[in-house]
C-alpha cells in the first residue's frame, strides 16, 4: 500500500516537473513589403511552408508584414497556435498556408519600412505565447526607412530569442558601396546581441535545413 | 637519504652501517616477525576456509531447496497429466458403460434371432416312403394267383412312386429355400455382432493403451515422490528446456506487442494529446502501452478462468458459476479492446493520409496527395492486425506460466553454480594466503642470510662439541 502511494506520488511529481519547462517552439516571421522587395514574397511563401512543415503540435507561428508602422496586430497576416491533436494541426497548417497564399497574391507595397516596430510586435507576441524556443525570422533587406514622427531608437529586449535574417538582398547602392550592406548587417547584429539575442543570416534559401 | 648517508664522513661506510643495523634489527625481531606473518596467513586462511564452508552450506541448502522446488513442480505437473489421463479413461469408460446395457441387449437380441433362425433352418428328415408296405403286400401274394392283377398293382405302385417322388422333391425344394432364406436373414445379425464386438475391442484397446501410459506416468510419479536422482535429472533438464522455449516464445510475443504498440500509439495522440508528457515519455505512448498491458492482463485472466493456466490460485478456486461469468466478462473486455484497437488502426491510416496530404500541400506537390487504388488493402490489414493481435497476445499466458515456473529452478541452478564458484574461490584464496605466509617468511630471511648462516654454523659447532663431549665421557 505504502509502496503504491509512494509510486503514485513519484509519478505525479515527475508529471508536475515536466510542466515547468515548455518544449514547444514559437516562430514569428516578418515580411518586408516595401518597394521592390514586395516581389520577393513568393520566396517568403516557400519559407513559410517549410516552417509550417517543421512545426508540430502546441507550437505557435505568426506571419506579419513590415510596413510604415509595424508595431500593430493589424499587420499580422496569419497566426496559429497549433492544437494538441495531430489531425487538428494538419487542418490549421492548411488554413495557414491558404491565408499566406492569399496575402502574397494581394499584397501591396508599403512606402516605408518599420523593422523595429515589427520586432517589438514579434517579441510581444512570442512572450505572450510563452513558448520554450522563440525564433524571429526577418525576411527583409534590413534597410529601415521610417516615416516622419515614428520613434524607433529603442532597445528591444531579446534575451532567449533567436533572430534570423533571411534573403537579405543587396540594394543597388550596396553594389556601389558594399560597406553599406555589411554595415547594415553589423548594425542589426549589434542591436540583437546587445540585448542578449542570437543573430544569424541565411541568404541561401535552398539550404533551410538548419532554420529551426 | 642524505641524512642516512651522512652519519659517517664516508657514505659507503654509512650505507654499510645502516645495512648492518637494519639486518641486526631484523634478525632480532625475526621470530616475532615470523610469528606475525604466520598468524596473519593462518588467520586469513582460516577466515576464508570458514567463509568457504559457509558458502558451501548455503549451496547445499539452496540445492536442497531447488531439489524440493523441482520435485514439487514435477509432482504437480505429473499430477495434472495423470488427472487428465484418468479423466480421459473415465470418459471412455463412462461412454462404454453407459452403452453397455444397450449393447448387451442388442447382442442378446441378435443372438436370439440367430438361434431361432438356426433352429428353424435345421434339415427336416424325409418321411419314410409309403410304398414299402405295398411292395411287401405284393411279395406275400401267391404266384398262382392272378398274374394280371399283380401287373396292374405294380403299375399303380409305379405311378404312385413317381408321384410321391415328385411331391417329395417339391417339398424338399421348398424346405431348402426356406432354410436358405433363414440363413440369409442371419447375415445382418452376424455383421451387427461383428461391428459391435470390433467397437468394444477398440474401446478395450484404447483403455489398455491408456493404462500403459498411466503405468508409465505412475512410475515417473513414484520416482518423483521418492526423490530419485534420475527423476531430478529429468526434471532439471526439462525445466531448462522449458525455460528456453518459453523465453523464445515470450520474445516473439514481445515482438507482437511492439507491432501492436506502433499501430495504436500514433492515433492515441488524438485522444490524449500529442505533446503532453509524463516524465520523459509521451502520454500517448504510455496510454497505448497501458492498453496493451490491460489486454495482456485480460488474456491472463481469461486463461486462468478457462483453467488453462494456474498462475492465480484464487481464480482457479472460484465456484464454476463465478468462473464462467469471469470468462464472459474478460472475453467481452478483450473483444471491446480489440475493437478499439481496430478503430485506432483505421484512424492511424486516416491520419497518415492527412499528414501526407498536408506535407504535399506545403511542398507544393499537389499530385502526391492522390491515394493509391489498393490502399484499402493496407488499411484492412492494419485493422485486422489491430483486432487479432490482442487475442493472439492472450496466449502469452501459457509460455509466461512455464517461464515463471521454470525461472525458479533456473535461477536456483544459476545461484548454486555461483555459490559453488564462490566457495572454490574462497578456498583457493585461503590456500593462497597460507602459502603467501610461507613465502613471506622465506623472503624475510633473504636479507638475513649472513646472521642465519652464522647461527647455523654456531649451532652445528655446538652440536659437534656436545657430541664429542658425550663420546669422551
Amino acid at each position: 500500500m505504502r509502496t503504491g502511494i509512494f509510486a503514485a506520488l513519484c509519478v505525479l511529481l515527475v508529471a508536475c516537473s515536466s510542466e515547468t519547462t515548455p518544449r514547444n517552439t514559437g516562430v514569428y516571421m516578418l515580411l518586408d513589403t516595401s518597394g521592390t522587395y514586395n516581389e520577393e514574397l513568393k520566396k517568403a511563401e516557400q519559407i513559410i511552408r517549410y516552417t509550417l512543415s517543421k512545426l508540430d503540435a502546441t507550437d505557435s507561428f505568426a506571419v506579419a508584414r513590415i510596413d510604415t508602422g509595424s508595431f500593430s496586430e493589424k499587420d499580422i497576416v496569419a497566426k496559429a497556435s497549433f492544437d494538441d491533436r495531430p489531425s487538428a494541426v494538419n487542418r490549421q497548417k492548411r488554413l495557414f498556408a491558404q491565408q499566406v497564399s492569399e496575402f502574397v497574391e494581394t499584397a501591396d507595397p508599403s512606402p516605408y519600412t518599420d523593422i523595429t516596430g515589427g520586432l517589438l510586435q514579434a517579441v510581444e507576441f512570442l512572450n505572450e505565447k510563452g513558448t520554450g524556443n522563440k525564433t524571429i525570422l526577418i525576411f527583409s533587406d534590413l534597410k529601415e526607412d521610417l516615416a516622419a514622427g515614428y520613434i524607433r531608437d529603442i532597445d528591444v529586449e531579446l534575451e532567449g530569442f533567436e533572430v534570423i535574417a533571411l534573403n537579405v538582398t543587396k540594394l543597388r547602392s550596396d553594389n556601389i558601396d558594399p560597406r553599406e550592406y555589411l554595415g547594415r548587417l553589423e548594425e542589426w547584429q549589434g542591436r540583437v546581441e546587445k540585448t542578449g539575442g542570437e543573430w544569424r543570416v541565411i541568404n541561401d534559401l535552398d539550404g533551410l535545413e538548419g532554420l529551426l | 637519504m642524505s641524512f642516512m648517508l651522512g652519519i659517517t664522513p664516508w657514505p659507503v661506510a654509512s650505507a654499510i652501517l645502516w645495512i648492518i643495523l637494519i639486518v641486526a634489527a631484523l634478525y632480532l625481531v625475526r621470530n616475532t616477525a615470523h610469528n606475525t606473518i604466520k598468524a596473519a596467513a593462518q588467520g586469513l586462511h582460516r577466515s576464508f576456509k570458514v567463509a568457504s564452508k559457509a558458502v558451501t552450506r548455503s549451496e547445499i541448502k539452496l540445492e536442497a531447496r531447488n531439489r524440493d522446488v523441482l520435485l514439487a513442480a514435477g509432482r504437480e505437473a505429473k499430477e495434472r497429466i495423470l488427472e487428465r489421463e484418468f479423466d480421459r479413461i473415465n470418459e471412455t469408460v463412462r461412454k462404454d458403460l453407459a452403452n453397455y446395457s444397450a449393447l448387451h441387449r442388442s447382442l442378446s437380441e441378435s443372438i436370439g434371432r440367430i438361434e431361432k433362425d438356426h433352429q428353424e433352418a435345421v434339415d427336416v428328415p424325409p418321411d419314410p416312403p409309403g410304398w414299402v408296405k405295398a411292395v411287401e403286400a405284393v411279395a406275400k401274394m401267391n404266384a398262382q394267383e392272378d398274374r394280371f392283377s399283380v401287373g396292374n398293382i405294380l403299375s399303380d405302385i409305379h405311378k404312385s412312386l413317381i408321384k410321391a417322388h415328385k411331391e417329395a422333391m417339391n417339398a424338399y425344394h421348398v424346405a431348402s429355400a426356406r432354410r436358405h432364406k433363414l440363413l440369409r436373414h442371419m447375415r445382418p445379425d452376424w455383421r451387427r455382432i461383428q461391428q459391435k464386438l470390433t467397437q468394444v475391442g477398440k474401446s478395450v484397446d484404447s483403455l489398455l493403451s491408456r493404462s500403459v501410459t498411466i503405468d508409465r506416468l505412475m512410475q515417473e510419479y513414484e520416482d518423483i515422490v521418492h526423490g530419485q536422482d534420475r527423476a531430478i535429472s529429468v526434471l532439471s533438464s526439462s525445466s531448462l528446456v522449458n525455460f528456453f522455449v518459453s523465453a523464445f516464445v515470450l520474445c516473439i510475443a514481445i515482438g507482437g506487442a511492439t507491432i501492436n504498440f506502433s499501430l495504436i500509439a500514433r492515433p492515441m495522440a488524438e485522444m490524449v494529446g500529442g505533446t503532453s508528457l509524463i516524465g520523459n515519455f509521451r502520454t500517448a505512448d504510455i496510454a497505448a502501452l497501458v492498453i496493451i498491458l490491460v489486454e495482456i492482463s485480460m488474456g491472463l485472466f481469461l486463461m486462468e478462468s478457462l483453467r488453462i493456466t494456474r498462475l492465480f490460485p484464487v481464480i482457479g478456486a472460484l465456484p464454476d458459476k463465478t468462473r464462467v461469468r469471469m470468462i464472459w466478462i474478460t472475453f467481452t473486455i478483450l473483444f471491446l479492446l480489440a475493437s478499439v484497437e481496430a478503430g485506432l488502426a483505421y484512424m492511424r491510416e486516416v491520419l497518415l493520409h492527412d499528414e501526407l496530404a498536408t506535407s504535399a500541400l506545403l511542398r507544393g506537390d499537389v499530385g502526391a496527395t492522390a491515394t493509391g487504388e489498393y490502399m484499402w488493402i493496407t488499411t484492412a490489414a492494419q485493422m485486422g492486425m489491430g483486432f487479432i493481435l490482442p487475442f493472439a497476445l492472450t496466449f502469452v499466458a501459457i509460455p509466461l506460466e512455464t517461464f515463471v515456473h521454470s525461472l525458479r529452478t533456473v535461477v536456483g541452478l544459476i545461484a548454486i553454480s555461483v555459490l559453488r564458484a564462490l566457495s572454490l574461490m574462497l578456498r583457493l584464496l585461503g590456500n593462497v594466503f597460507l602459502y603467501l605466509g610461507v613465502l613471506l617468511k622465506q623472503v624475510y630471511d633473504i636479507p638475513l642470510f649472513v646472521p642465519l648462516w652464522l647461527e647455523e654454523r654456531m649451532a652445528r659447532n655446538a652440536d659437534d662439541d656436545g657430541l664429542l663431549g658425550r663420546v669422551g665421557r
